[in-house]
């Protein structure tokens, strides 16, 4: 009786732990079904690399192409600003921040990481919009921040896992303090940081709510940083809601897209992560 | 020995701007929002029904809780015990193992407008569940669910074996010795995740808007539509009517998610203590 209780519950053990594998396939399977018939109609040069999008029209035109820019744009974008920011202030919190203020600065950094995407969007539309427009540009700012504590959190730990001797070696040779740490310890920790901004990325080409509230969204090719834009992630959102037929099947299809781009952000991220 | 002086100078200016500009950005944040927010905290914003002259938040914050009870109450034990599988079952060089391990790492990073869309196809459509809390819950459970597993993982790793092999040695079988001396040993841990958790399903708008709808009243069953209090924000925001109620919206969400990051760092400490 006992025995059999146990060996019930390793099998019952078991099958929850393959409810993540049920899943993913699960995911795989209805947005590849759905959304690549659409691809094949619409023809996957005409989708991926048409620049027209107008599914109103007669004959409709499905081109993706102005989205895919447009995400690579705001996330090429949110990385100048968010990188260099987040990298500094990691190495401010693993080398430079007094003791006192330390416990202060990370918990404000994992309450930054906290705040809810809509949020930042009110805070975008309110401050943001208001001096640079509906436009690339404010989504590289806002996503900037928003990626900002993915990338400190990360690049932080990777900092501290670098072994101590190799700062003070550094020192013991002459170098000063800061010289020791950016000319040693971070290109030490160099595959942790690429994890971070590998990572930061994952995050802002991801992110959907805070960049309808600040993009503009017209779906055309991007013309200029002060001008709107529309990503991937927002074709989906604005368009779902009364979309029918092959629209909403050309929409699922960016679904796809914009899974096959998380998709290869991730597996970088997990060699990266092996090479750590 | 001037250069060696500049660099050292340059180079603690600009870590000190950087870190400024973090700390910075966060306190114009929560500043704006309360300086926005908090003069629309009206009590009518507490009504239990919501109609366009109030804007009342309380129908979305029953939703959330809702909303958050529910995906915790799939999510909490398929997280928990497939953590129990990897770490007390699962033999060494198990290749379900590492399939689990690279799935659950592929879930962790898909954004959540996929998982909405694929609520959508599957539980909203496939399924026939309609837009409903069920459906939200179901897809919001799939989001939280590698987080579970993860933060529940390493909390039962940090469970020392001499633990096991004690109760083993006491004539406890495995299922016992799991449940009565691994489990609660490891709860803290576990816990931490599940705030973890709670932080996200607050915070979720995309994956929520076609699961679960945007009906702004109490939902009577788990098949009605309900919204959450950061799509009722979004919804706000697209109304464009409403933007002092949406303020006011945004200084509750911002409570409720320092809330619990005390809670988690609490929690955290407490386990640093005694570890």
């Amino acid at each position: 009786m006992n025995k059999l209780r146990e060996k019930f519950m390793s099998i019952v053990f078991f099958m929850t732990a393959l409810v993540s594998v049920l899943a993913v396939a699960l995911i795989c399977f209805f947005l590849l079904a759905n959304g690549l018939p659409a691809i094949a109609k619409i023809g996957a040069l005409n989708f991926l690399g048409g620049t027209e999008w107008s599914p109103a029209d007669t004959p409709p035109a499905f081109g993706i192409l102005p989205m895919i820019v447009g995400s690579l744009y705001v996330t090429a974008g949110a990385i100048i600003i968010g990188v260099p920011i987040g990298v500094l202030t990691s190495v401010f919190l693993a080398h430079a921040c007094p003791k006192k203020l330390y416990k202060t600065m990370k918990s404000g950094v994992e309450l930054l990481a906290g705040i809810p995407s809509v949020v930042y969007g009110f805070f975008g539309m309110a401050a943001i919009v208001p001096v640079a427009g509906n436009s690339i540009l404010s989504a590289c700012i806002l996503l900037g921040v928003m990626i900002l504590p993915t990338v400190t959190g990360i690049a932080e730990s990777a900092l501290r896992a670098v072994p101590e001797p190799y700062y003070e070696g550094a020192l013991a040779l002459g170098a000063g303090h800061y010289r020791s740490v950016f000319c040693v310890v971070l290109p030490a920790a160099k595959s942790g940081i690429l994890a971070a901004v590998v990572l930061g990325v994952g995050r802002a080409i991801g992110e959907t709510m805070a960049v309808i509230m600040v993009a503009g969204n017209q779906a055309r090719m991007p013309v200029s940083l002060f001008k709107g834009v529309r990503t991937l992630t927002a074709n989906i959102v604005i368009e779902m809601g009364y979309a029918a037929e092959l629209h909403r099947e050309a929409l699922i299809a960016t679904g796809v897209v914009l899974f096959v781009f998380i998709l290869i952000i991730n597996l970088s991220f997990s060699a990266l992560k092996r090479v750590m | 020995m001037n250069i060696q002086r500049l660099f050292e100078r340059i180079m603690s200016f600009l870590t000190w701007t950087a870190a400024l500009m973090s700390i910075g950005t966060l306190i114009y944040l929560v500043g704006f929002i309360l300086v926005k927010g908090i003069p629309y905290i009206k009590p009518s914003l507490f009504s239990f029904t919501y109609n366009s002259e109030n804007v009342s938040l309380m129908p979305a914050l029953i939703s959330t809780v809702m909303m958050t009870l529910l995906s915790l109450l799939i999510a909490v034990p398929l997280g928990v015990f497939a953590a129990i599988y990897l770490t007390e079952y699962a033999g060494r060089g198990n290749n379900a193992v590492s399939v689990i391990r690279i799935t659950a790492e592929t879930l962790s990073g898909i954004p959540s407008i996929v998982y909405g869309l694929f609520g959508l196809l599957f539980f909203v459509t496939y399924l026939g569940w309609g837009f409903s809390l069920l459906a939200g819950a179901f897809t919001l459970a799939i989001m939280i669910l590698p987080l579970i597993m993860r933060s529940s993982e390493e909390a039962l790793k940090a469970v020392p074996d001499i633990y096991r092999e004690g109760a083993f040695g006491l004539g406890a079988g495995k299922l016992r010795t799991v449940f009565k001396i691994v489990l609660p040993s490891a709860m803290p841990g576990i816990f931490a995740g599940i705030i973890l958790a709670i932080g996200r399903i607050t915070g979720e708008t995309a994956a929520l808007i076609y699961t679960a709808g945007t009906v702004a009243q109490i939902p009577e069953n788990p098949m009605m539509s309900a919204r959450t209090l950061s799509v009722h924000m979004y919804a706000l925001s697209g109304e464009g009517l409403h933007t002092n109620e949406g303020y006011a919206t945004a200084v509750v969400l911002l409570l409720v998610v320092v809330l619990i990051n005390t809670l988690s760092a609490k929690i955290a400490r407490r386990i640093g203590v005694s570890a």
